[in-house]
């Protein structure tokens, strides 16, 4: 986990300089790694070589003009221009299933017993670009513990407003509305994993998924669904949305992994939003040590 | 048509042309592009390619309608134009987005289909612009020129495919541009078979 405060960060994120001096470097790592790809396995050590910087946060400004919510518009720019219709409050969230304190939930009802915490996470997306970004949330885990998931919960599955008015970009059938999304039982309580209310100390803008939304930094950030209306606990794996729109591209696990490439690009490396190079990927986006555990066993290339 | 008309409209096609290139380098440089800039030239050049190849393809269609036949004298132009943002497309990706990183250009070149059509039909737009002048249609005759300039074709289709294959799930603008380039094609087959009959030729 990444402990950097807000203080940290540096107002030069477009440095000319730096980026004229990594360019020269960059000209000499990739003579090495043509060399290393020469020399075979030896070399891709070589060509590994850590070109990662510092997980520098990401701008308010990027995180919030550059987003994924096709709830409003499928262009990155549209969530922030379209977002204003929805109305972040009185929010209900419904609780379902198999679980012992069912019901509507109004949300600050929901919160108010948890202590808002800060995570500084990675966010990678599946389209190849990254940011780090200040949250603020609560342990989902916490939420699931005083809602009292039945033994017949192995999954929790969460379900995005539906209501193409306040959602503009619901009146085209990109997706099959609702978003729904999913987690396992020990991903969902896994400490990392938050429900989140606001960024840079401040509460979600819409187009962040305000009210609520989840963040689960080792998976790709289409598991993290915004606007949650409903949390259901559930015996079998939910059908998240874009695993239902193109299986063989997007599944359920979702875990971010530099080895199995999207069919159609590559996973290796993405670009941090703001910075000039592409950087490598990291296994579980680089939260490996605390959460791989939960994947013993299993195929890795089956939790794309 | 008067021929001052046509030297009017050469130079007004010529600007509005550069039109999305200025736009772009304004928006460059006055941080216009968003929060992630070279995604965003890649888009605006590659559609722009695919808007100005469609509308060179439009030119023949449209004399033919019109009767106007000084139109043929922009086509050469719009489609240089085509390759001008070809280009540009070319060099984001490779300069901007992957920084000359070999492995990764040719893995996506060889290995990903939307980009190895798309590297296609930027190879069949630097041929065509390369034999686009007219010690160049002379040299290879007029008929062989009309068949390897046919290729134009080819080039919209895989253009449009490259598009189409690289959007996750909202395929709107790469359809419309689709049915757009078939629906050109169309009325040059159309044409094409109807010549002899009808000769409501220009």
């Amino acid at each position: 986990m990444i402990i950097k405060k807000p203080a940290d960060i540096k107002s030069d994120e477009i440095t000319p300089e730096s980026v004229y001096i990594d360019r020269r470097k960059f000209i000499g790592t990739s003579a090495i790694g043509l060399t290393a790809a020469a020399l075979g396995s030896r070399g891709s050590k070589l060509l590994a070589q850590d070109d990662r910087q510092d997980d520098e946060l990401t701008s308010f400004e990027s995180i919030t003009t550059h987003n994924n919510f096709y709830e409003f518009g499928t262009g990155k720019g549209d969530p922030s221009r379209n977002a204003h219709t929805l109305r972040p409050r009185p929010w209900t969230v419904t609780v379902e299933g198999a679980v012992e304190n069912p019901g509507e939930y109004d949300l600050d009802d929901l919160l108010r017993p948890h202590t808002v915490q800060e995570r500084i996470y990675r966010m990678r997306c599946v389209e190849a670009w990254s940011m780090v970004i200040p949250w603020q949330g609560v342990p989902l885990g916490d939420v699931i513990a005083r809602l009292g998931p039945t033994a017949n919960a192995n999954y929790v599955e969460f379900v995005t407003l539906l209501d193409p008015i306040q959602m503009p970009g619901q009146r085209r059938r990109v997706i099959d509305w609702p978003y729904i999304e999913g987690l396992r039982m020990d991903e969902a309580t896994h400490p990392l994993t938050i429900l989140a209310t606001g960024l840079y100390d401040r509460d979600l803008l819409n187009q962040n998924g305000a009210p609520l939304r989840l963040v689960i930094p080792w998976k790709y950030g289409f598991k993290g669904i915004k606007s949650i209306v409903a949390i259901r606990f559930v015996e079998r794996q939910p059908i998240n949305s874009w695993k239902a729109l193109a299986p063989n591209e997007y599944g359920f696990f979702a875990n971010v992994n530099p080895e199995v490439n999207h069919p159609r690009w590559s996973q290796a490396r993405e670009r941090r939003i703001g910075k000039f190079r592409k950087i490598r990927t990291l296994p579980f986006n680089g939260y490996g040590d605390e959460v791989a555990h939960m994947y013993a066993g299993m195929d890795p290339r089956t939790l794309y | 048509m008067k021929p001052i008309s046509m030297k009017v409209i050469k130079p007004l096609v010529f600007a509005l042309a550069l039109v999305p290139a200025v736009k772009l380098a304004f928006d460059a440089l006055t941080g216009g592009l968003g929060a992630d800039p070279i995604e965003e030239t890649t888009h605006r050049t590659g559609a722009w390619t695919l808007y100005i190849l469609i509308t060179s393809l439009a030119v023949t269609p449209l004399r033919r309608v019109t009767g106007w036949n000084q139109l043929i004298k922009l086509r050469r132009t719009i489609g240089l134009f085509a390759l001008f943002y070809a280009t540009l497309h070319f060099l984001t990706y490779l300069v901007l987005d992957l920084f000359f990183y070999l492995p990764e250009v040719l893995e996506d070149v060889f290995l990903r289909p939307y980009i190895t059509v798309g590297f296609t039909a930027f190879v069949i737009l630097i041929v065509l612009g390369a034999t686009s002048n007219a010690r160049m249609i002379k040299k290879l005759g007029g008929k062989r020129w009309n068949s390897l300039h046919r290729l134009v074709y080819l080039a919209g289709a895989l253009g449009v495919f490259h598009f189409l294959w690289l959007v996750k799930a909202d395929t709107r603008r790469p359809e419309i541009l689709g049915v757009t380039l078939a629906a050109l094609l169309g009325t040059r087959l159309f044409k094409g078979r109807a010549r002899p009959v009808t000769k409501f030729s220009t």
